[in-house]
């Protein structure tokens, strides 16, 4: 039976695991109530997910590891997330920058990542990896509403006010190229390929731009084009904000290691 | 997660801010058979006919406990982002969450009093309705989080079991789910802090501190003392507050010193033992004066939490104008269509 | 500071089905700008811990609800009526259960 190589497990952990810590910086304030609870599910999807995962990873690479070690105790250079996950909660500024969180940054990064993961899933819930195939499934749910919930949004805001729409159009061209890494695959993605155990992510790809697509032009919002820089956070070269966002997650884990919480 | 606050008068419900007055003699058939259900412990719904002030009574109470539910995010959101396990965090998260859905419930319960969401939470906004105070002290470490469970919460389902027989039923019934929620919130902190307890050195003395920040801050949340209490004989009298604040109090602590035990932290007050005599533990002076400079809008985090209140409402502003904007775009579509 | 009537959301009443089989029970209200959002929002704000297998979103203000002063002759009429109930009738013990 083939397995999926644990570097391959990390990458879909480190980008659930992070982009559960930046929907959870909204808890607490949210555009509305109701709101505020609808993203913290999401935001619980992700952090459920990246623990399945991480403990997948840490049953195969034995030695002590856990999900706890995985998660607070690598550093940002070894993880292995799409740098489109890590960036703050609102506009393109330097990693020392502060700003208001945005929620259309946050509604369009939700969009972009879960119309990729409805269908990355949905190719693994069929791997011949049973764990990850079992994981797969579960989260393929999750995704799902995720990307319904994102994409309602999307729409609302695109063909909302003259506010939103801006707002969206400007998280649109600001997040878009970092779409690029989905399509240039890491060696751990071509070891995972390789194994059988995963679907090569090019070949989603016509089916990723039909999602972005629909909703789009639903929401009244142009598709920017895309040229130059292609990220490499899943090959563990980051943009800086994600230094920032392990110090914050991993600090006090750090500050006492072996303890159990 | 819950507030002392109910007797804590504030202008929200009492526009004129007079002193609302005890029930006069009944003058009118609907008064009368009024006080003939609340004295037969009968039910109100919302299209009954009520007084006024019972009314108002119900709006600034309920509109108080919702405020406590959703300021009341906020210590405790402080620690999401750096809880030290993955199933910690998960759980903080979770438990965030369910304060805010305790919030959306009773906003929703005070609602079918005739008042809109909107305008208690400008009442909450503008100062002049209040929230409990307990949530205007900081969280200084990860064990605030397990406190705020144990004691907190603990305090908290006190206050709300009898809550759930209330005279008014939409509060009743919002608190029924909300007690079924918040059940288990107390020992998911509880257990935490015997985690921690089990731990190192550092994380006992981070529990042990933690107590000591919060646990006199917890006796005041029951309310001032029954003397000291405008509102408590009327509401008792209309089935909205059924046991007093020494009373709930007293409870608090008798069942509070067995598990500080077990748990093996100190009470911070050289006054508790037990009293043979009247079969409950005799307790310190609360800091009475510290209590209302809080109250009153001067503890040491009274501005942060109303101000991340009011920007987040502010900043949410044009997220749900487009909602509304999307909406009607869409209604308009659909008669079009249908013309 | 009042936010205007027409700014906010309006109000939906929820009803869930706890399991099939059962009716759907009303279960509180909750702000929406529309119904599709109205029953996104009831998913996440009334079955976080698995209360349902099916919700109903209705417009608050589609509600028409009797009116308390007519309690009296809409509900009192039927008191007298015991022939309605199974235990006005008689029957010998020795015919068993019926």
């Amino acid at each position: 039976m083939s397995t999926a190589p644990n570097d391959y497990l990390l990458h879909l952990a480190d980008n659930a695991v992070v982009l559960g810590q930046r929907d959870a910086e909204w808890c607490g304030h949210g555009p509305i109530l109701e709101e505020d609870l609808a993203l913290a599910n999401v935001s619980l999807d992700l952090i459920g997910q990246a623990r399945l995962l991480y403990q997948l990873a840490a049953t195969r690479i034995g030695n002590g590891a856990t999900e706890d070690t995985l998660a607070y105790f690598r550093d940002d250079t070894e993880f292995r997330n799409y740098t489109l996950v890590e960036l703050p909660n609102h506009g393109a500024l330097v990693g020392y920058a502060a700003s208001d969180r945005d929620y259309a940054t946050t509604i369009v990064r939700n969009f972009l990542y879960s119309a990729l993961m409805v269908l990355v899933w949905d190719a693994l819930q069929k791997s011949p990896d049973a764990d990850l195939a079992a994981i797969a499934a579960k989260s393929l749910k999750e995704a799902r509403y995720h990307l319904h919930h994102a994409a309602d949004w999307v729409v609302k805001f695109g063909d909302g006010t003259e506010e939103s729409h801006a707002r969206a159009q400007a998280a649109l061209d600001h997040l878009f190229p970092y779409t690029e890494e989905f399509w240039t695959p890491s060696a751990a993605e071509d070891a995972a390929i390789a194994s059988g155990a995963a679907t090569d992510v090019r070949t989603l790809r016509a089916a990723w731009d039909a999602i972005v697509a629909d909703t789009l032009a639903e929401a009244t919002l142009k598709r920017p084009d895309v040229r130059g820089y292609v990220p490499e956070g899943k090959h563990g070269r980051h943009s800086e904000h994600l230094s920032y966002l392990l110090g914050e997650m991993q600090g006090l884990a750090r500050a006492h290691p072996g303890a159990t919480w | 997660m819950y507030t002392q606050a109910m007797d804590i008068p504030d202008e929200s419900g009492n526009p004129g801010g007079k002193k609302l007055s005890v029930v006069p003699p009944p003058q009118s058939e609907q008064e009368a058979a009024f006080e003939a259900r609340i004295d037969a412990d009968g039910r109100i719904e919302p299209q009954d006919w009520m007084p006024e002030a019972y009314r108002k009574t119900l709006v600034r109470q309920i509109s108080q406990h919702a405020h406590s539910e959703i300021v009341g995010m906020l210590p405790e959101g402080n620690w999401i982002s750096r809880a030290p396990s993955l199933k910690r965090k998960a759980i903080l998260i979770a438990k965030v969450q369910d304060e805010g859905g305790h919030g959306l419930y009773l906003y929703s319960a005070a609602e079918t009093l005739g008042t809109s969401r909107g305008d208690m939470i400008d009442g909450l906004h503008s100062g002049k309705a209040k929230y409990s105070s307990i949530f205007n002290y900081p969280t200084l470490n990860w064990a605030d989080v397990g406190v705020i469970g144990w004691l907190v919460d603990g305090a908290a389902i006190m206050n709300q079991i009898p809550l759930c027989r209330c005279s008014y039923g939409p509060y009743a019934r919002a608190m029924i789910r909300v007690c079924k929620e918040e059940s288990f919130h107390q020992r998911q902190g509880y257990e935490a802090l015997l985690v921690m307890m089990k731990g190192s050195e550092a994380q006992r003395r981070m529990v042990q501190d933690a107590v000591n920040r919060l646990w006199w801050k917890c006796l005041a949340m029951f309310g001032p003392p029954d003397a000291d209490s405008p509102h408590s004989a009327q509401g008792m009298r209309w089935g909205i507050k059924r046991i007093s604040n020494d009373e709930l109090r007293q409870k608090f602590i008798d069942a509070t010193v067995p598990q500080a035990k077990v748990l093996g932290v100190t009470l911070p007050d050289p006054d508790l033992k037990w009293n043979e005599e009247r079969g409950h533990h005799d307790y310190g002076q609360i800091d009475w004066q510290e209590f209302w400079n809080t109250v009153e809008g001067n503890g040491p985090c009274n501005k942060e939490r109303l101000a991340t209140r009011v920007k987040a409402h502010k900043d949410g502003q044009w997220v749900r104008d487009a909602a509304l904007a999307h909406a009607q775009k869409q209604r308009a579509r659909a008669d079009k269509e249908a013309a | 500071m009042n936010t205007p009537a027409l700014k906010d959301w309006p109000l939906w009443e929820v009803f869930v089905r706890s399991k099939q089989g059962l009716e759907h029970k009303h279960c509180g209200s909750l702000h929406a700008a529309d119904a599709a959002q109205a029953l996104h929002m009831a998913r996440d704000v009334y079955t976080r811990r698995q209360e349902g297998v099916s919700i109903w979103v209705v417009p608050s203000a589609s509600i028409t609800a009797s009116n308390p002063d007519d309690k009296g002759e809409l509900f009192d009429p039927a008191a007298d009526k015991i022939y309605r109930h199974p235990t006005f009738y008689e029957i010998p013990e020795e015919v068993g259960h019926m």
